[in-house]
């Protein structure tokens, strides 16, 4: 054979032969094209989600996504699991009814912001203080993305949105914060441009007995970027120059403010009764062993 | 002025122009579009009030009864699932008598999810104390917008404003906005029957009894029956007030003059269409192709649905030899809502219409002109043919 010929680069036929994503077993297809706007990272949030299920040794046959409203709520529809596409703000308590009517399952909720904690925060602590046997992944979008990018409780202060075209006057959440305040037992903070920190720490929230919570900072170019005249890859340079990663950090030094740093890592993992297992003890095995002794 | 916007924007003109005081409101489509122009005012200065960015519509309504319960002007707005998730505030607002303004921009309800329009959201809200006013076009929606207050406010009742999803809400229309000033005249700033004042301290909304009993004062005070006898009798009171205040604004604005029926090829119709909201605009061609044909029909559009105008329905409709109701939303296990009042309305009239119900353009399904064609052919030719039962039109089983 002639070498040229041998280094010649043959164009892959790009009609006949369908291009497999290496996730595609996991993905419904034929939902795909998706609906995520380019320059958007709840892909890349969605993808380490999906790759951390399958290292995580979990039986996916065994494992349910929930979703709630918003851009990152379809993460539900496009997953090829038992998968819940819920009412805005009721991913965290679908997700519950769910693990306690069928414990052995492992239930993901995979949600944004807005759902996960302004309409829906409520869900969030109490589950988080029952130390439910829960994982929660949140990206953080900073935005109502879905609805066209109104200010949310995630917004940083002074960032232009739909409905604070001067500046948002209102403080952020910090989300770990919170998380730790209300009980969770595993919490940690990454970004989309640490796709690989991120999946492994994605996969040790799935194999957490207790309440996991992983806060996913994504850019929304959009919805939330043009206004602040930040492009997808601007935003990741941000998020390449102003975060550092410090684990086991306090919870109270993670205040989101990109005129400073943003802290990222894995905060808390720390080991306490679930709800089932404290549930089991306080009330079944309780009136069994009273039965017996009866 | 007249300008070119869409329906979400004719109504944040409306209650830039009402002068509301406290906004607040929550993101859901296809009402978001209106929250954010509200915002754009108030953030721009054109609009002096309070926008609050609350975290969800159980909260905008929250935020609106006490904004409305201190002497404010107060406006949200919602659609669908939205509008659902409000539901124990609205029971809340009517019952304690708060003049609040929302605009409901009608989108289907879950589940299964859709975003697109049907009337289901505002019609499962019916019995909640709140009025309802449905407009057809986007100057009915900025029209109306100004009216609700003045009527919520004369009947210490509140309204909700309703108007299609996508086919108002986000198409472009030409249409006016009224003059400040006059509108300053038409409707004067609020002046509450109570609010909270610190110098005398009020606490309202207290557990009731069943029955009557003496309050602090030894004065016997009604008890939850009579506060709710009251607010149905002030609320059927109130179809009388909307017609006053359509009178006032004809003179003012040179516009309406249908407060409760907007009739269209009515006068020697023995056929009627009715249905709600921009429905009636669109049957308007159909009518006009039937005409030709021949056949004597008109169409009318509902403009109040809360308090129901039964006398006035009743007026439009007996004698005639067939009235056809078409609706975007359905009493599951019953029958449409709207068809079942039309039916009660016409019961002690002396000629009674046949009266046939269709169901249509569920969760944004296109209605089709060949479709309305042909419903109203059937229903005009052959009116015994169909019985109590809803058809519904465009189902594809």
């Amino acid at each position: 054979m002639n070498p040229k010929d041998q280094n010649k680069y043959e164009e892959p036929n790009m009609v006949d032969t369908p291009l497999h994503h290496p996730l595609d077993d996991l993905l419904r297809t034929d939902r795909i094209p998706h609906i995520w706007c380019p320059g958007c990272g709840i892909g890349t949030a969605f993808s380490a989600c999906l790759q951390a299920m399958r290292t995580s040794g979990l039986d996916l046959e065994k494992t349910v996504m929930v979703s709630g409203i918003g851009c990152s709520g379809r993460g539900a529809g496009y997953v090829k699991l038992d998968s819940y596409h819920t009412t805005h703000g009721r991913a965290i308590p679908f997700a519950t009814g769910m693990k306690l009517a069928n414990p052995d399952l492992n239930v993901v909720v995979f949600s944004g912001d807005g759902d996960l904690f302004a309409i829906g925060g409520n869900h969030f602590i109490h589950a988080a203080r029952r130390n439910m046997a829960l994982t929660v992944v949140c990206v953080n979008n900073f935005t109502y993305g879905m609805t066209g990018g109104q200010v949310a409780a995630t917004t940083p202060y002074q960032a232009k949105t739909t409905t604070t075209p001067r500046g948002n006057h209102e403080a952020p959440f910090n989300l770990p914060l919170l998380a730790y305040a209300s009980g969770a037992t595993l919490i940690a903070r990454w970004t989309i441009l640490h796709a690989r920190d991120l999946t492994e720490c994605l996969k040790q929230a799935l194999q957490h007995s207790g309440f996991s919570f992983v806060e996913i900072l994504s850019p929304c170019p959009v919805n939330y970027g043009r206004r602040n005249r930040q492009s997808a890859l601007d935003m990741l340079k941000m998020f390449q120059d102003k975060c550092i990663i410090q684990n086991n950090a306090s919870p109270a030094d993670l205040e989101m403010d990109f005129a400073k740093r943003i802290v990222l890592g894995k905060f808390v993992h720390v080991q306490r009764p679930t709800c089932i297992e404290t549930y089991d003890k306080t009330c079944r095995l309780a009136d069994f062993s009273k039965g017996k002794a009866a | 002025m007249h300008i070119i916007e869409s329906g979400n924007v004719a109504a944040a003109y409306g209650v830039n122009l009402a002068r509301a005081q406290v906004i607040a409101a929550y993101p859901i489509t296809p009402q978001t579009p209106l929250t954010e122009k509200l915002s754009e005012l108030v953030d721009a200065g054109e609009m002096n009030a309070q926008y609050i960015p609350v975290e969800s519509e159980h909260s905008a309504l929250s935020v609106c009864i006490a904004a409305s319960s201190a002497g404010s002007r107060a406006f949200t707005a919602t659609s669908a699932n939205g509008l659902l998730y409000m539901n124990e505030q609205l029971h809340w607002a009517a019952g304690a008598r708060l003049p609040i303004v929302m605009c409901v921009v009608n989108r289907g309800i879950g589940a299964p999810w859709t975003v697109w329009n049907d009337h289901q959201d505002a019609i499962s809200q019916r019995d909640t104390g709140w009025m309802q006013l449905y407009a057809c076009d986007h100057q009915q929606i900025i029209d109306t917008v100004i009216q609700a207050y003045y009527l919520a406010e004369t009947v210490s009742i509140p309204v909700m404003v309703c108007y299609d999803g996508y086919i108002l809400s986000h198409t472009y229309m030409p249409f006016e906005i009224p003059d400040a000033k006059t509108v300053d005249m038409f409707l004067p700033p609020f002046t509450p029957a109570y609010a909270l004042e610190p110098s005398n301290p009020a606490n309202l909304n207290t557990v009731t009894l069943p029955d009557i009993r003496p309050d602090v004062r030894g004065n016997m005070a009604p008890a939850y029956m009579e506060i709710r006898h009251n607010l149905h009798m002030d609320m059927r009171e109130a179809i009388d007030v909307v017609a006053d205040i359509d009178k006032k604004f004809k003179k003012t604005f040179k516009r309406g003059g249908n407060p409760y029926i907007e009739p269209y090829r009515c006068d020697d119709a023995d056929f009627v269409a009715i249905c709600l909201g921009s429905l009636s605009y669109q049957l308007r061609d159909v009518i006009d192709l039937l005409r030709d044909e021949g056949l004597p029909v008109g169409v009318m559009g509902l403009r109040l649905f809360r308090p129901f105008p039964d006398q006035a329905i009743a007026g439009a409709l007996s004698g005639r030899k067939c009235v056809i109701v078409f609706e975007k939303a359905l009493s599951y296990g019953n029958q449409g809502a709207l068809y079942a009042d039309i039916k009660s309305a016409l019961y002690p009239c002396k000629s009674r219409p046949i009266v046939h119900n269709y169901i249509l353009g569920l969760g944004g399904r296109e209605i089709k002109t060949a479709q309305l064609i042909e419903a109203l052919r059937k229903s005009c030719k052959k009116p015994k043919e169909i019985g109590d039962t809803p058809v519904w039109i465009g189902l594809k089983l």
